[in-house]
């Protein structure tokens, strides 16, 4: 059976890793490559990468870490962040990501989908969408989060789909950062709807955030950054913990 | 041991010679008839669109060559599919060494399969220390139906070929290359056959 994936995200600028992260026998904790190979031994499932940088020169750096990440880590992995040209993803793609994901350059010009997963097929291309639940009505946003949109979840998500996306990165800016549970009813929403994978992400901050993502939510994937930085939850347990809910998971 | 991975412009290939460089193996990526037939070993890698891919091997001649390959040669993903006798994907002709035809999965489960699934009734040396119900990572939206060269089987909607083998030639819909320590074993073991 297909198992449901864990994905531990990493934001990165200028090639190396920001956001606090806390692991014991860690050399370097700025060092993407060893994070994501402690990850890997851990059962991380996948690893998504998060470019920060604000510059072309610490783009540039991103994509020497996307090499090294590629020679070490025997995991899939995705890169996004910034990204919103054909030659930027072939550049990734070459220096060896598994997946690259788009978010804002796909609703300034959804046509962008159709390209990249024709050019690249539909397994390496995910559309991040950030949203957010306005008077009960999820509503796009752009940037981060921090420029709204009257473009609709749902309708966005299945254009998404129809266009040639082959996951969707769902980000409720309503529980992200929170810790107190993913959005799991517009997440089941957008996988009954849907017929690609959906990763949950925003709001983790407990084992059974984990567990009602995947029975409630019907996700097929969940991503979370600082519970996992912190050492809050520590992987394989959550792994153990989940199976023993009997849900599916690599251990 | 001269290995060989076959370069026609079909998808990220780095990563499966990375993988190899892990084990101590420099991979020369060459889409040179001369270079792939002095090879020891060859990898037929592939991952994107199946007409495209089969239209580069005929540009370069290569869907002539490969058939003819007398070393063993192991096909991941789409590299795969293309050693079948055909392909819902794009209404392809496969090379033919496998004879099974690979369709498309029904939109009863979500397309592609994205993920880690296991594979068993595992019947190959290429499966060698690897235990049944491994898990290997998959990312696909075809599959090859069962077929008397099925050497491994995985469940997705139905029961599908997830390793072949004829003669020398052996293939892989999932990417060893991703799949961990056992998928590294398995590349480890395909050096040694």
């Amino acid at each position: 059976m297909l198992t449901k994936r864990i994905i531990p995200c990493l934001d990165i600028k200028n090639g190396r890793t920001v956001k606090g992260v806390n692991f014991i026998d860690l050399r370097d904790a700025g060092d993407p490559v060893e994070l994501a190979k402690q990850y890997a031994d851990m059962g991380a499932d996948e690893l998504v990468f998060l470019d920060i940088s604000a510059t072309l020169e610490g783009r540039a750096t991103t994509l020497e870490m996307v090499l090294h990440v590629a020679e070490q880590v025997n995991i899939p992995f995705t890169v996004g962040g910034g990204i919103s040209s054909i030659e930027h993803v072939d550049a990734l793609l070459q220096s060896g990501a598994d997946k690259i994901s788009i978010n804002s350059s796909a609703v300034k010009r959804p046509e962008l989908i159709n390209e990249l997963s024709k050019k690249f097929g539909s397994q390496c291309v995910v559309v991040a969408i950030d949203a957010k639940q306005i008077n009960g009505l999820w509503k796009v946003h752009l940037a981060g989060g921090s420029i709204p949109t009257e473009i609709d979840l749902f309708e966005w998500a299945k254009e998404v789909e129809e266009r040639g996306a082959g996951e969707i990165l769902f980000t409720s800016m309503n529980h992200d950062g929170t810790k107190n549970g993913f959005a799991n009813e517009a997440l089941a929403k957008l996988s009954e709807t849907l017929n690609i994978p959906i990763i949950a992400s925003g709001g983790a901050g407990n084992v059974q955030h984990f567990i009602d993502t995947f029975k409630e939510g019907k996700a097929d994937a969940a991503l979370a950054a600082s519970v996992f930085h912190f050492g809050e939850i520590p992987i394989s347990e959550l792994k153990k913990e989940l199976k023993n809910h009997n849900i599916e998971v690599r251990l | 041991m001269k290995l060989v991975i076959i370069n026609y412009g079909a998808g990220n290939i780095k990563s499966i010679q990375f993988a190899f460089n892990r084990l101590g193996i420099e991979a020369v990526l060459s889409n040179n008839a001369k270079e792939i037939l002095n090879a020891d070993k060859i990898i037929f890698p592939g991952v994107g669109e199946a007409s495209t891919a089969m239209k580069k091997l005929k540009e370069s001649g290569l869907d002539e060559l490969i058939p003819n390959l007398k070393q063993p040669v192991l096909g991941i993903c789409l590299g795969m599919q293309l050693l079948c006798n055909s392909t819902e994907e794009g209404n392809t002709k496969g090379l033919g060494i496998f004879n099974t035809v690979v369709k498309r999965f029904s939109n009863d489960v979500k397309v592609p399969q994205m993920g880690w699934n296991v594979i068993k009734n595992l019947k190959s040396d290429l499966f060698s220390g690897i235990k049944e119900n491994e898990y290997m990572y998959l990312v696909h939206s075809y599959y090859a139906e069962y077929c008397e060269e099925t050497i491994a089987t995985t469940d997705y909607g139905l029961n599908y070929a997830s390793a072949l083998q004829h003669k020398n030639f052996y293939g892989v819909q999932f990417h060893p290359e991703k799949s961990s320590l056992a998928g590294e074993k398995i590349l480890k073991n395909f050096l040694n056959l």
